[in-house]
């Protein structure tokens, strides 16, 4: 039961992208082209990303009233961190993969599925990259930190 | 380059959905809907017993087109500028980059910003501003 509804999450967030336009890298390019603001440039991206962001405050405030969640365990919320180097270098080098081909995460996975070769080039190449970050990063937190 | 259609109100529901499956998975779940956090955590080390549920999630994304074909009679498009090299090269840089700084455009951009976190903020206003850097360079200059 719970697989099936984390498989119909899955679903949604990958129509809703799809719908949104996010799973087209060319709209993404046109969106983050902003030298073409007046020609080609493509605004539409800051429309998914309010519309995402609009339902999910609204909704985040209802759901994290309650105690647990439904299925039980606890809500996982990052704590509150102070900004280090990492929150800046890991998103500087996520923008410009981002930028060269105009594929995130999720719409990478939905371009997969509606059957690109070039998505599974991307994907290939992007969980080695994420896996490679996430042992770096166990790593470090095993080494006691130096000064 | 591709020209696109601008296109407020599908990209606004579209957006909608999006933050309508992270308030559930949140609600069910308790889970930041994060896709990078999702999807590294389907490979080893398990530190916890939902990575099924995370394959599930990452598998629902993959099937999401056959869902759009059903429902419209066709496959969404994509047009990739892309070559083979920069395709590797991309991908490698937004896996590495997403999993270093915790998050991507969903974990950082949609739910993070939704919590109000300034370091989400930070990170958002990073990849950005080196999103935005490498297509004018990509478009520009080379």
């Amino acid at each position: 039961m719970q697989i099936l509804i984390h498989f119909a999450l899955g679903l949604l967030f990958g129509a809703g992208l799809i719908l949104a336009g996010m799973a087209d890298p060319a709209k993404v390019l046109n969106f983050l082209d902003v030298a073409a603001i007046g020609t080609t440039w493509d605004p539409s991206l800051m429309f998914v990303l309010g519309g995402a962001i609009a339902v999910t405050f609204l909704g985040y405030r209802h759901v994290l009233r309650r105690a647990a969640p439904v299925f039980g365990g606890q809500f996982h919320l990052p704590a509150p961190a102070a900004i280090d180097t990492r929150i800046l270098i890991g998103p500087a080098i996520f923008g410009i993969g981002w930028g060269l081909v105009g594929l995130c995460p999720g719409p990478a996975f939905v371009a997969l599925g509606a059957g690109n070769v070039q998505a599974v080039l991307f994907v290939a190449a992007m969980m080695v990259g994420m896996w490679a970050a996430r042992l770096l990063s166990l790593r470090a937190a095993r080494t006691p930190a130096r000064a | 380059m591709t020209p696109t259609e601008f296109t407020p109100i599908a990209s606004l529901v579209g957006g909608g959905m999006i933050g309508l499956a992270s308030v559930l998975l949140m609600l069910a779940f308790g889970r930041i809907a994060g896709i990078s956090g999702i999807a590294v955590r389907v490979l080893p080390p398990y530190l916890d017993s939902e990575a099924l549920g995370r394959l599930a999630f990452v598998l629902g994304l993959v099937a999401a087109p056959l869902l759009w074909l059903v429902a419209t009679g066709a496959m969404p498009v994509a047009h990739f500028a892309a070559g083979p090299v920069l395709l590797v090269a991309g991908g490698l840089l937004v896996g590495f980059g997403a999993v270093w700084g915790n998050g991507c455009t969903s974990g950082h951009g949609v739910c993070g910003l939704s919590r109000l976190s300034t370091r989400s903020l930070a990170a958002v206003a990073t990849f950005m501003a080196t999103a935005i850097a490498t297509v004018f360079v990509m478009r520009h200059l080379i």
